[in-house]
């Protein structure tokens, strides 16, 4: 196994996936000539040619809409958005496009895409640079929605999503591309969408998060560990359709839950969670579902201002701790 | 453009023209007609009567609730769908916006299909999913039918797109209404298959008013195809849209540069909506004079290209009348099986949400609705 970047790992699934199928084609802003503006494409220019790496002009909309129209025609495009904050002017295509193309249709044009770029906070990029965008595509029947964690998750799940005959949202992260670094297999391998995976076994509390929460929910679980409290961390990988099952089988077992995300609390993915374990899990609950998340606000650029409205290990440790009454 | 003539009186194809009127002098030139055998010009009308009749029937079932929600009528407009699409090979694409009834005829489908299609019944075209603004046909590359003004030209880009990286020589041909040239994605599109050279050939039907709006009053610019000049390699013309054979010589013009040189282009045919924006709008009122109705109904597309026909000696007033006759039976019959098609099975409501089926843990949040059990 080797150790990759996060990053090196998305990089690899593209390569792969282009070289295994030529149908597969990716558009966005800075994608050719200058790598990609976080170097996720690195190299796959001068390996494909500009047919298949197109470097497209500021035009969101456009270039969504150009891949969802390619994808109807019979081609696998990944549409790559610099980040998900740009792609607020695409949504139109993602939402009333390519999610009900298949329904609307009859089941005629299904649409294999993939539109994928970095989600969420990075560090002092202000409001409009700043948010997690899982809650906006995750209401929309008809997409699924990705948010890996680890590496291994990051490109087992893009050639899934790349392979995959319906509209695939991929949320990755300008922190993770470098800092997330783990062991990747040598051999192919592919993540199946719609699965949570268990990062780390407990018996006393779930913690059901995705994306880099779920780093901050096992920093949590060590520090919980000193103070014997065993925290399991359920990490969703996939947000849209939610792994219920595996929320509700976690849950059975342990009796308590926090639900962990880096956005705004008003209907986002925790708010779902917490609705299907009250729903399926009531009678095990032994106390109310906690939920930690980003505060309310858009994000502010001052730096102890940003920092008090994000998420972190410490919120997590303290929402385990309540929902044990051990606070 | 042709438009207005103020001094002819008000004619619907109700009326039948009368035969070998005046200024037939060009009859039997086959230069009057691009070519065309007499065969092929009487298709080219008997495309647009069926069109007529069967929108005429559509407004018609639509009063006695037959027909939901939003259906925008085609009457006015059959010069450009049966011009533009009667062109095209088999493996071309369509793609359009909600106005789209006629333009699925146009291509192929069954009337039957459309209008079971409007009725929300099995047999309808998207079986029932899509309703009048979503007609979808894939195998005849009929691409939908979308409900979003302006959404779709990327969609168009697309298959442009999609159609080079193949080599292949085909064509997308994209409809729109004049309000989508104020949109981003007008622009957003026309740059893109302008810069990689694809072939789309974006289809401007200038009806005049968008919904309630003259386009004079919300576009700064007088000419709607000038806005294709910013564009190098895009083709930007106008064209009579109430004339078929105007409309269909420039889409062999374009379908020529769209195939040999993968260039696009951009024609805007001037045309008149008879009908209210949708079934639920006014023909006219605050927006647009009864007047102003009448004089385009004058120039109507589907009598003028009979008297031409006439003129010429391509048709005879009891050809006319037969094919008239076949058009209302049609219609007709398309009403029929659409009232004797079955409605979609409530089985059906989770099959076409994703193509690998609706995960059973999802369906679960709902499952206390006995009826989805």
């Amino acid at each position: 196994m080797a150790v990759l970047t996060y990053r090196e790992a998305l990089n690899d699934a593209l390569r792969e996936e282009m070289e295994r199928d030529d149908s597969t084609f990716i558009i966005g802003e800075e994608v050719g000539e200058y790598d990609g503006a976080y170097k996720v494409t690195k190299g796959l220019l001068d390996q494909f040619g500009e047919w298949r790496v197109r470097d497209a002009p500021i035009a969101e909309l456009g270039f969504a809409g150009l891949g969802v129209g390619a994808a109807m025609a019979g081609l696998r495009p990944i549409v790559e958005f610099m980040t998900w904050n740009f792609a607020l002017l695409a949504i139109d295509e993602v939402v009333n496009a390519a999610a009900k193309m298949f329904q609307m249709s009859g089941g005629q044009y299904n649409v294999p895409i993939v539109f994928r770029g970095p989600g969420g906070a990075a560090l002092q990029l202000a409001a409009q640079h700043s948010q997690s965008p899982e809650p906006w595509y995750s209401y929309a029947p008809g997409l699924k929605v990705i948010a890996p964690a680890t590496a291994k998750d990051a490109k087992g799940l893009l050639k899934s999503a790349i392979r995959d005959n319906d509209p695939v949202v991929f949320i990755e992260s300008e922190i993770m591309y470098n800092l997330v670094r783990d062991e990747v297999p040598e051999e192919e391998y592919l993540t199946p969408i719609g699965k949570a995976e268990v990062k780390r076994e407990g018996s006393d509390v779930t913690v059901v998060c995705h994306s880099k929460m779920v780093h901050q929910a096992l920093a949590a679980a060590r520090t919980l560990e000193k103070e014997e409290i065993d925290v399991e961390v359920l990490d969703l990988r996939t947000v849209r359709p939610l792994d219920v099952d595996a929320i509700v089988a976690s849950v059975r077992k342990t009796n308590r839950a926090v639900v962990a995300e880096e956005g705004w609390p008003m209907c986002n993915i925790g708010a779902q969670v917490v609705d299907d374990i009250q729903r399926e899990a009531f009678d095990s609950l032994d106390a109310p579902v906690a939920r930690v998340n980003g505060l309310d606000v858009p994000m502010p650029y001052a730096k102890n201002l940003e920092k008090l409205a994000t998420p972190n290990a410490d919120h997590v440790a303290a929402a385990v701790r309540h929902v044990c009454y051990a606070d | 453009m042709s438009a207005a003539n103020p001094g002819r009186s008000t004619a619907t194809v109700s009326d039948a023209p009368a035969a070998g009127a005046p200024g037939g002098e060009s009859s039997g030139d086959p230069d009057a007609f691009l070519g065309l055998s007499q065969e092929e010009c009487v298709g080219l009308l008997r495309e647009m009567i069926i069109e007529r009749r069967f929108e005429e029937k559509a407004a018609e079932v639509y009063q006695v609730g037959k027909i939901g929600g939003f259906c925008h009528l085609y009457i006015g407009q059959e010069a450009v769908s049966a011009g533009s699409i009667s062109p095209l090979r088999d493996d071309d694409y369509v793609i359009t916006a909600y106005r789209d009834h006629a333009q699925a005829i146009a291509r192929g489908m069954e009337p039957n299909a459309v209008m079971a299609e409007l009725y929300g019944r099995v047999d309808g075209c998207s079986k029932g999913f899509g309703g009048s603004m979503h007609m979808f046909d894939k195998s005849l590359n009929f691409m939908g039918g979308h409900g979003i003004v302006g959404s779709h030209l990327p969609l168009a880009v697309g298959v442009g797109y999609a159609i080079r990286y193949r080599g292949g020589d085909q064509v997308c041909l994209c409809f729109f209404g004049d309000s989508v040239v104020n949109i981003g994605a007008f622009h957003e599109s026309m740059n893109m298959a302008a810069r990689w050279k694809l072939p789309v050939i974006f289809l401007l039907e200038n009806n005049r008013y968008g919904m309630g709006t003259d386009y004079r009053r919300v576009a700064a610019v007088k000419e709607l195809k000038d806005r294709g000049r910013a564009y190098e390699g895009l083709t930007s013309l106008d064209v009579d849209g109430m004339d078929v054979l105007a409309v269909r010589q420039a889409m062999e013009e374009a379908i020529e540069r769209g195939r040999n040189e993968k260039t696009p282009s951009f024609i805007e045919a001037r045309c008149f909506r008879y009908m209210g924006h949708s079934m639920a709008d006014p023909m006219h009122g605050t927006y647009r004079t009864r007047e102003e109705v009448e004089k385009w109904r004058s120039d109507d597309p589907i009598l003028s290209f009979t008297r031409k026909l006439m003129d010429a000696g391509r048709l005879t007033e009891e050809e006319y009348k037969a094919i008239d006759r076949e058009a209302k039976e049609i219609a007709e019959e398309s009403a029929a099986f659409a009232d004797r098609s079955p409605f979609p099975d409530p089985e059906a409501l989770y099959r076409y949400v994703y193509s690998d089926g609706y995960p059973d843990d999802m369906r679960r949040r709902d499952a206390w609705r006995k009826e989805l059990r």
